[in-house]
């Protein structure tokens, strides 16, 4: 027999098993209809019984054409399953597995991309940003994979981050977007920061200090308290000015907020902490796709010019796990 | 002695009764979402959003407005073809504040987010328990009745619905065994492909046993009776009776094709899916051969109409399930909005119409009157509710197989033509219609609401007596 091994079986035991109870099943309709086919037709003849006043049924036989169906599908279900796989392991005459179907199926896509894109992929990325045809794709590819979160445009939405403006939590060199997209990114926000007895009181008057950095009102008593607090529980990550380290945490001077400006907001990021996460596309995608999906992203607008020399990360790693 | 007895209509009343109110109730919240799809700022508040109210739609249509339709005919169907008062009245006095608890307690959990996440089997553990309980009193109700039938041949239609009250009993314990964390929270006791397995092997046969058997007992009554004529073949209603619940056992897993389940399962979903045409086209053949020489009342009975097109749609979406079955047109239809058509060209189609025009002949019957109200009024139901469903189904069709092609369409160069909102975008003009269809079955229950008030408040309720078995 030919086995396949997507079934899993710990034994033969079950495809026997399997086999034995599908066919018996399928060939017992079949028998079936045949012991109920032999009969005449007796126009208008009944089967004496009668229920409620005139509920009666006819012994007209099975119609023809329905019995012939109704073997046709039985017959075709046998022939299926000696060509496919249907009675456990057994692989059937065709060896088709939807695994073979789809690496099949993929395998021409994979081709037709690579003929069309493979001689992009040596090319830096500030080139093939360049190439319209590249950027055409690359949006093709946004609109599939990325919009859901980030939007159609691009400009994201609360706890996905706009990819239009250049303030980049990761960095926003070609190497860096590239490498967010195939590796993914975990964001972490630790609730409380440094100092996890913070009272509620403690939490108001630092999202009136953190208000304060970029501008907005805030309540000045506040500010003053807040102000002490941040550089005990903040700053590590923040930075004492508040302007954040690429790679570990935003920057809270700028007018860009993931999760909100307001008061409430910002106490419950402080509160609650945040946790966050872009996912891996580099096995899904592979290297292509990932390499024209950077050149869009990068493409839109935001992207730090690789000649920019990068600036210095403290803390060579990052805050996530 | 004998003649002064009566057959228990006081539950059959409350049942149909509720069946009309739920009716209403559930497709009012189909509307509802139909129109969220079009216009998503209908979302207002968590509790009327799309995700919590879908499930309420199903579960009203499926089990309050088709399940009190059930228990109202067996209870009915069952009594009289037994020449019987209906076994243990009390627990079938039971099964109807039970049933009805269960549905309003799914009104009020569902919107609130309580689910266990299985499609058709969303309520928590302790609504699961307490639909167990009225289940089986109502085995014993049924299955009671037929111990005691005064007549030595159980009719057909009995034969279904008893085929119909074993199986869910089945399905619904051994789908919803789950381990219960805190009072509204239970985690299934299967994991990963065996609970989605177990999960369709209920979701088919909810579809086999539920609306499929149990409505063919209502058809096996009611048809015959309303068309006056014997039912057209013993034997086709053996062979297709023994077929139809052996084969739709098998078929749960075409719902998981190309999935994490295994091929040999997917294979032997698809076939005994197949298998299952000739089976289920036996109860349409059954049906509507049991009007030869009775034609001409298809004319003027607008009864016979619903009894008639329903059995039309139940052919023809008997004949599309097992094509959907089939994995390369599964490869296609699976996930888009060729599904939701299919269902309601059973549900609406079938389900719904064949519960209606039962309900029509019912009504007066357990109101001591003639004919309903409005006989008119039957008729204009009757081309509403028939437009309003293929203005549905022909829609989602349309919007099916566009969705299918737009989303595994790809440019030369490898890549998907469009992305999935343009498949969104393309799709509107297609909810939009469909939401006019299912306005207007809307519009047809109301009228049908109208018509029930009417036709009790101008009758009054009576039990008839039981009458003695007739020797042919």
């Amino acid at each position: 027999m030919n086995f396949n091994n997507t079934s899993d079986f710990v034994s033969d035991f079950w495809t026997y098993y399997i086999s034995i109870i599908s066919i018996v099943g399928i060939v017992g309709c079949a028998v079936l209809l045949w012991m109920q086919s032999s009969a005449k037709h007796v126009p208008g003849q009944t089967t004496n019984h009668v229920w409620d006043e005139d509920l009666q049924e006819y012994s007209n036989p099975l119609p023809n054409w329905w019995r012939w169906l109704f073997y046709l599908t039985v017959i075709f279900s046998l022939v299926y399953l000696a060509l496919y796989p249907g009675l456990g392991s057994y692989a059937g005459v065709f060896h088709w597995t939807m695994r073979g179907q789809y690496d099949k199926e993929k395998a021409v896509v994979d081709a037709q991309f690579n003929q069309a894109y493979g001689q992009l992929l040596d090319k830096d990325l500030v080139t093939v940003a360049a190439d319209p045809k590249a950027r055409e794709a690359g949006q093709r590819l946004f609109l599939n994979y990325c919009a859901q979160c980030h939007a159609s445009d691009g400009k994201g939405a609360k706890g996905f981050p706009n990819l239009t403006d250049n303030d980049w939590l990761w960095g926003g060199t070609p190497d860096q977007i590239e490498e967010s997209i195939s590796q993914g990114r975990m964001g972490v926000m630790p609730a409380k920061g440094l100092k996890p007895d913070l009272t509620g009181d403690q939490i108001k008057d630092l999202a009136n200090y953190v208000r304060s950095l970029s501008g907005l009102a805030a309540d000045s008593i506040r500010v003053q308290r807040g102000k002490e607090l941040f550089a005990q529980a903040c700053a590590a990550c923040h930075g004492a000015d508040g302007k954040g380290n690429v790679g570990v945490a935003p920057n809270l001077t700028d007018k860009i907020w993931l999760y909100g400006s307001s008061e409430d907001a910002i106490i419950e990021t402080i509160t609650k902490g945040r946790q966050n996460r872009m996912p891996a596309w580099g096995e899904f995608l592979g290297p292509g796709k990932v390499h024209l999906l950077a050149a869009y992203v990068y493409s839109l607008g935001g992207g730090v010019k690789p000649t920019t020399p990068e600036p210095a990360v403290p803390g060579s790693t990052p805050e996530q796990k | 002695m004998q003649s002064q007895a009566t057959y228990n209509y006081k539950v059959v009343r409350q049942f149909t009764v509720m069946t009309v109110i739920w009716g209403v109730v559930g497709m009012l919240v189909g509307v509802f979402i139909a129109a969220e799809l079009i216009w998503p700022d209908l979302n207002v508040v968590e509790w009327l959003s799309y995700g919590r109210l879908r499930p309420l739609h199903t579960n009203a249509v499926i089990f309050a407005f088709g399940g009190c339709g059930l228990f109202a005919t067996s209870y009915y169907v069952v009594q009289r073809t037994c020449h019987t008062r209906l076994y243990a009245p009390a627990l079938a006095a039971f099964t109807f504040w039970g049933w009805q608890l269960v549905i309003v307690l799914a009104a009020i959990t569902l919107p609130m987010g309580y689910t266990s996440s299985k499609e058709y089997a969303e309520l928590e553990w302790p609504i699961d328990i307490l639909i167990a309980l009225v289940w089986i009193a109502y085995a014993v109700v049924f299955f009671g009745t037929i111990a005691k039938r005064k007549v030595s041949h159980i009719y057909v239609a009995n034969w279904f619905y008893g085929g119909f009250i074993l199986a869910i009993a089945l399905l619904h314990i051994v789908n919803n065994l789950e381990i219960p964390v805190t009072l509204f929270k239970s985690y299934s006791v299967y994991a990963g492909v065996q609970d989605a397995m177990v999960q369709w092997w209920y979701g088919h046969n909810a579809v086999g046993f539920f609306l499929t058997a149990g409505f063919l007992g209502m058809m096996y009554y009611f048809v015959p009776k309303q068309a006056g004529r014997p039912v057209y073949s013993y034997r086709l209603s053996v062979v297709h009776f023994w077929a139809l619940i052996f084969t739709y056992m098998w078929a749960g897993p075409h719902h998981l094709h190309y999935t994490a389940l295994p091929d040999w399962t997917q294979s032997l979903g698809m076939v005994f899916s197949l298998i299952l045409l000739a089976p289920s086209w036996g109860g349409m053949i059954n049906g509507i051969m049991t009007l030869s020489g009775a034609w001409h009342k298809l004319r003027d009975d607008p009864i016979l109409k619903f009894l008639i097109t329903a059995l039309s749609f139940y052919g023809m979406s008997t004949f599309e399930g097992p094509m959907m079955s089939i994995k390369t047109v599964n490869a296609l239809s699976h996930y888009t909005d060729w599904t939701i058509g299919h269902v309601h060209s059973g549900a609406l189609g079938w389900v719904a119409m064949i519960t209606i025009g039962s309900i029509y002949y019912l009504l007066p019957r357990l109101y001591g009157k003639n004919e309903m109200y409005s006989v008119k009024l039957i008729s204009m139901h009757f081309w509403i509710a028939t437009v309003g469903v293929v203005l549905y189904i022909a829609s989602l069709w349309i919007a099916g197989v566009m969705q299918g092609l737009m989303w595994r369409a790809t440019n030369p160069d490898g890549t998907l033509t469009y992305s999935f909102v343009e498949s969104v975008k393309a799709s509107y003009p297609f909810w939009t219609i469909r939401l006019a269809g299912g306005t207007l079955f809307l519009a047809g229950m109301l009228i049908m609401t109208y018509n029930m008030f009417k036709t009790m408040a101008g009758g009054k309720a009576v039990d008839a007596p039981v009458l003695a078995p007739a020797h042919a």
